[in-house]
C-alpha cells in the first residue's frame, strides 16, 4: 500500500485507513453508480478492463521504455482464444471437433484465462524478437504494423477454413462460471441481488487488484530496476551486464499477459467479439491512457485509464440531451466529439503536465542548490 | 610469475580507411593502478571500447584473469569481471542513486520474474542483501547523503562517484575507468585521486585512461602510450616520461632532440 500513499509510508495507521476507504468506495461504487443506471456500472466494468490493459502497456512503454502502437493485439489474442475455447464456434466448423466434444467446446475458465495469457505472451515474444534492435518511431512503427496484422488475420482467417469467422466474429461466448456461479444470470447471495454487470465489476476488481499488485512487485524488483536501466540508458545498462535482449522480451511478454487475460474477461463479458474491436484507435486510446496518468508511475496510470475509460459514457449522458434541449435536434454524434476531446485533452496534457496528470515524485533537488539554502536559512 | 588480471594481445580494429587500433596489447597484473595514456586521437578510448566489448575488434586474443573470453557482448564482459565507467557520464538520470547501484549488482543477483510476482523468501533475502551492499557502497564512495536523490540532481563530482560505485557493485576484477578525472577541477582531482587510491588499497585491480598527465604520473604503477593506434612506449610512470618517443608525441621532433641531450 505505501507504494500507492508514499506520503503515508512511515504512518502504517493512516495508510490502513486509507485503504479500508478505498475497498469500501471500490465496493459501493457500482451501487452508487447503478442508481444513475446499469449502463454506468457496465462502463465501471469496462473502466476496470482498460486499467488492466493501460498496466499491461506501461510495463513495456512506462517501464522499458519501448513504444508499443500495437498493444491492442494481445488484447485480440486473449479474446479470441477465450471465444474459441468457450464457444460452439469450432466444434460447429470442425467435424473432428464435433465428434470429440459434441456439445461444442466449454472450457472452465481455470484452463482458458491461464492459457490466455500464456498465448498472449507468446505473441508477446512474437513481436519483441523482431525488434529488438529497433528504438523510438521505428519500434513504434513496427508495432503498429503487428497490432493491424493480427486484426487483419482475425478479419479473414475464415477461409478456407473458418477458424475466427471472419468480420461476423464469434457469438455464443459461454460466461464467466466460478463453481455453481454463473456470471449471466442474476445471482443471491443470501438475500443480496446481484446482476450479472454487477459480478463481473467485482470479478473485474480482484483481477486488476491481482494486476496492481504484480506491477508493483515487478517495479520494485530486480527485473523492475532492469527495465529502468534500459530505458534510461541502454549502453549503460549492458556495460553493467543487463541482457537487454532477454529484459525487452520479458517486458514484451509480460506486458501481453495483462492484455491477454483482460481479452479473455471482455471476450467473456460481451459473449460475442469481433475483429472491429480490435482497431488501431483501441491501442491508441490505451497508450493515452498511459500517457496521460503518467508514463511508468502505476497510480497516475490507473487515474488515465479510469478518466479516459469512464469518459464516453459521461458524453453519451450529457452531450445528447444537452444538444436536444438547446437546438431541439443533435448537431454533433457523442462518439466524433469524444475523439476531439481526446485529443485536446492529450494536447493540454503535454502543454501543461508534459508528465502526465499524476507522474513519478521527484526524488531530491540539486545538492548544491540545497547546500546553498541551507547556508541561507 | 606474475599473477595477471588482463592480457590482451594483438587487437586490430579499422574504422573505414582509418587504422584506429594496430596491434596493441596490455597486461595488467593484479592490484596495479594500470593507466593508458596518449595524445587526443590516439586510440584509447577505442582500444577500451574493444576490451570492454563495445566495439568488435577485427582482431585480438583477450583473457581475463586466465580464462580467455571474447567481447562480443558487452554484458557478458560485464558478467566475465570488467565493470567500466563512461567518459560522459552515463548514469540512469530518473533513477535514484540507490536505484543506480542497485543496478549493479543485477549481474551477480538472480531474482527471476515470478520470484518478483510472488515474492518468495530467497527474493526477498536477496532483495534486502543487493540494498545492504548499495547503500555500503554509496558510502564507501562517500555519497550516501544523497542516496535517495535521482541521479540527475547529483552535483558533477558526485555523478563521477556515483558511476563508480555502481561498476564497483558488479564485484568486478577489473575496474576500466575512461577519463574520470575529465572536466573536474583541481580539488575534485585530488578526491578522486584519493578515492582511486582507496579502491587500490582494497583490491581492486584498476585501469584507467587518462588525459592528465600529472595525476597518471602520480598514481599509476604502470603506463602504456598509445599514439596514432600503436603502442609507443610501456612502463613506470618514470621512464615512459623519459621515453623520447613519448615526449614526440607529446610536444614534437624538436623537443624530444632537447630531452635526450638533456637526459644524455
Amino acid at each position: 500500500m505505501t507504494s500507492i500513499f508514499p506520503q503515508l509510508r512511515n504512518n502504517a495507521a493512516a495508510a490502513w485507513v486509507a485503504m479500508f476507504v478505498v475497498a469500501v468506495l471500490l465496493i459501493a461504487l457500482p451501487y452508487l453508480a447503478g442508481t444513475l443506471g446499469n449502463a454506468w456500472v457496465r462502463a465501471l466494468a469496462f473502466m476496470l478492463l482498460y486499467i488492466m490493459l493501460a498496466l499491461g502497456l506501461n510495463i513495456v512503454v512506462g517501464f522499458a521504455g519501448l513504444l508499443d502502437l500495437g498493444y491492442i493485439a494481445f488484447y485480440a489474442v486473449g479474446a479470441y482464444t477465450y471465444a474459441l475455447l468457450a464457444s460452439p464456434h469450432l466444434a460447429q466448423n470442425f467435424a473432428w471437433i464435433a465428434q470429440a466434444f459434441p456439445n461444442g467446446l466449454h472450457n472452465s475458465i481455470w484452463f482458458v484465462i491461464p492459457l490466455s495469457a500464456g498465448i498472449a505472451a507468446l505473441f508477446g515474444i512474437l513481436l519483441g524478437a523482431p525488434v529488438l534492435k529497433l528504438r523510438g518511431d521505428y519500434l513504434a512503427i513496427v508495432t503498429l504494423g503487428f497490432g493491424e496484422l493480427i486484426r487483419i488475420f482475425l478479419n479473414n482467417l475464415n477461409s478456407p477454413l473458418n477458424i475466427t469467422n471472419g468480420p461476423q466474429g464469434i457469438t455464443l461466448i459461454d460466461p464467466v462460471t466460478i463453481g455453481s456461479v454463473n456470471f449471466a444470470r442474476t445471482q443471491n447471495f443470501f438475500g443480496l441481488e446481484m446482476s450479472s454487470v454487477y459480478l463481473y465489476y467485482y470479478l473485474f476488481l480482484v483481477l486488476t487488484i491481482i494486476s496492481i499488485v504484480i506491477c508493483i512487485r515487478l517495479q520494485n524488483s530486480r527485473l523492475g530496476r532492469a527495465w529502468m536501466a534500459i530505458r534510461e540508458d541502454e549502453i549503460a545498462a549492458k556495460a553493467m551486464g543487463i541482457n537487454v535482449r532477454n529484459v525487452k522480451l520479458l517486458a514484451f511478454s509480460l506486458g501481453a499477459t495483462f492484455g491477454g487475460v483482460a481479452g479473455a474477461m471482455f471476450s467473456a463479458f460481451q459473449g460475442f467479439v469481433s475483429p472491429e474491436s480490435f482497431i488501431l484507435n483501441e491501442s491508441i486510446i490505451v497508450l493515452a491512457m498511459v500517457v496521460l496518468g503518467g508514463l511508468g508511475h502505476i497510480p497516475g496510470v490507473i487515474l488515465g485509464a479510469a478518466l479516459l475509460a469512464l469518459f464516453p459514457e459521461l458524453l453519451r449522458h450529457t452531450v445528447t440531451p444537452v444538444q436536444m434541449a438547446l437546438f431541439g435536434e443533435v448537431i454533433v454524434e457523442a462518439e466524433v466529439l469524444r475523439m476531439m476531446l481526446y485529443g485536446l485533452a492529450l494536447v493540454l496534457v503535454m502543454l501543461y503536465r508534459p508528465k502526465g496528470l499524476w507522474p513519478a515524485p521527484e526524488h531530491g533537488i540539486n545538492p548544491v542548490v540545497q547546500r546553498h539554502s541551507r547556508l541561507a536559512a | 610469475m606474475a599473477d595477471i588480471v588482463l592480457r590482451v594481445t594483438g587487437v586490430n580494429k579499422r574504422f573505414g580507411g582509418l587504422q584506429a587500433l594496430s596491434d596493441v596489447g596490455i597486461e595488467i597484473t593484479r592490484g596495479q593502478i594500470y593507466g593508458l595514456i596518449g595524445p587526443n586521437g590516439a586510440g584509447k578510448t577505442t582500444f577500451f571500447n574493444v576490451v570492454t566489448g563495445l566495439y568488435a575488434p577485427d582482431s585480438g586474443q583477450f583473457e581475463l584473469d586466465g580464462t580467455s573470453y571474447s567481447p562480443s557482448e558487452v554484458h557478458k564482459v560485464a558478467a566475465a569481471g570488467i565493470a567500466r565507467t563512461f567518459q560522459n557520464i552515463r548514469l540512469f538520470p530518473d533513477m535514484t542513486a540507490l536505484e543506480n547501484v542497485m543496478v549493479g549488482r543485477h549481474v551477480r543477483t538472480k531474482a527471476t520474474a515470478l520470484g518478483a510476482i510472488l515474492r518468495t523468501r530467497a527474493t526477498v533475502a536477496e532483495e534486502r542483501a543487493i540494498k545492504q551492499r548499495s547503500v555500503e557502497l554509496l558510502e564507501y564512495v562517500g555519497i550516501s547523503k544523497y542516496a535517495d536523490y535521482q541521479a540527475r540532481t547529483l552535483a558533477y563530482g558526485d555523478q563521477r562517484r556515483l558511476e563508480i560505485a555502481r561498476a564497483l557493485a558488479t564485484e568486478p576484477k577489473l575496474l576500466a575507468l575512461d577519463e574520470p578525472a575529465a572536466g573536474m577541477n583541481a580539488t575534485e582531482k585530488l578526491a578522486l585521486r584519493a578515492l582511486l587510491e582507496a579502491i587500490s588499497r582494497d583490491g581492486v585491480t584498476i585501469l584507467l585512461i587518462e588525459h592528465d598527465v600529472k595525476l597518471v604520473m602520480g598514481l599509476c604503477d604502470r603506463v602504456t602510450v598509445l599514439d596514432y593506434g600503436k603502442t609507443i612506449a610501456v612502463g613506470t610512470p618514470a621512464e615512459v616520461q623519459r621515453n623520447p618517443a613519448v615526449i614526440e608525441a607529446y610536444l614534437g621532433a624538436a623537443h624530444a632532440d632537447v630531452a635526450t641531450k638533456a637526459s644524455a
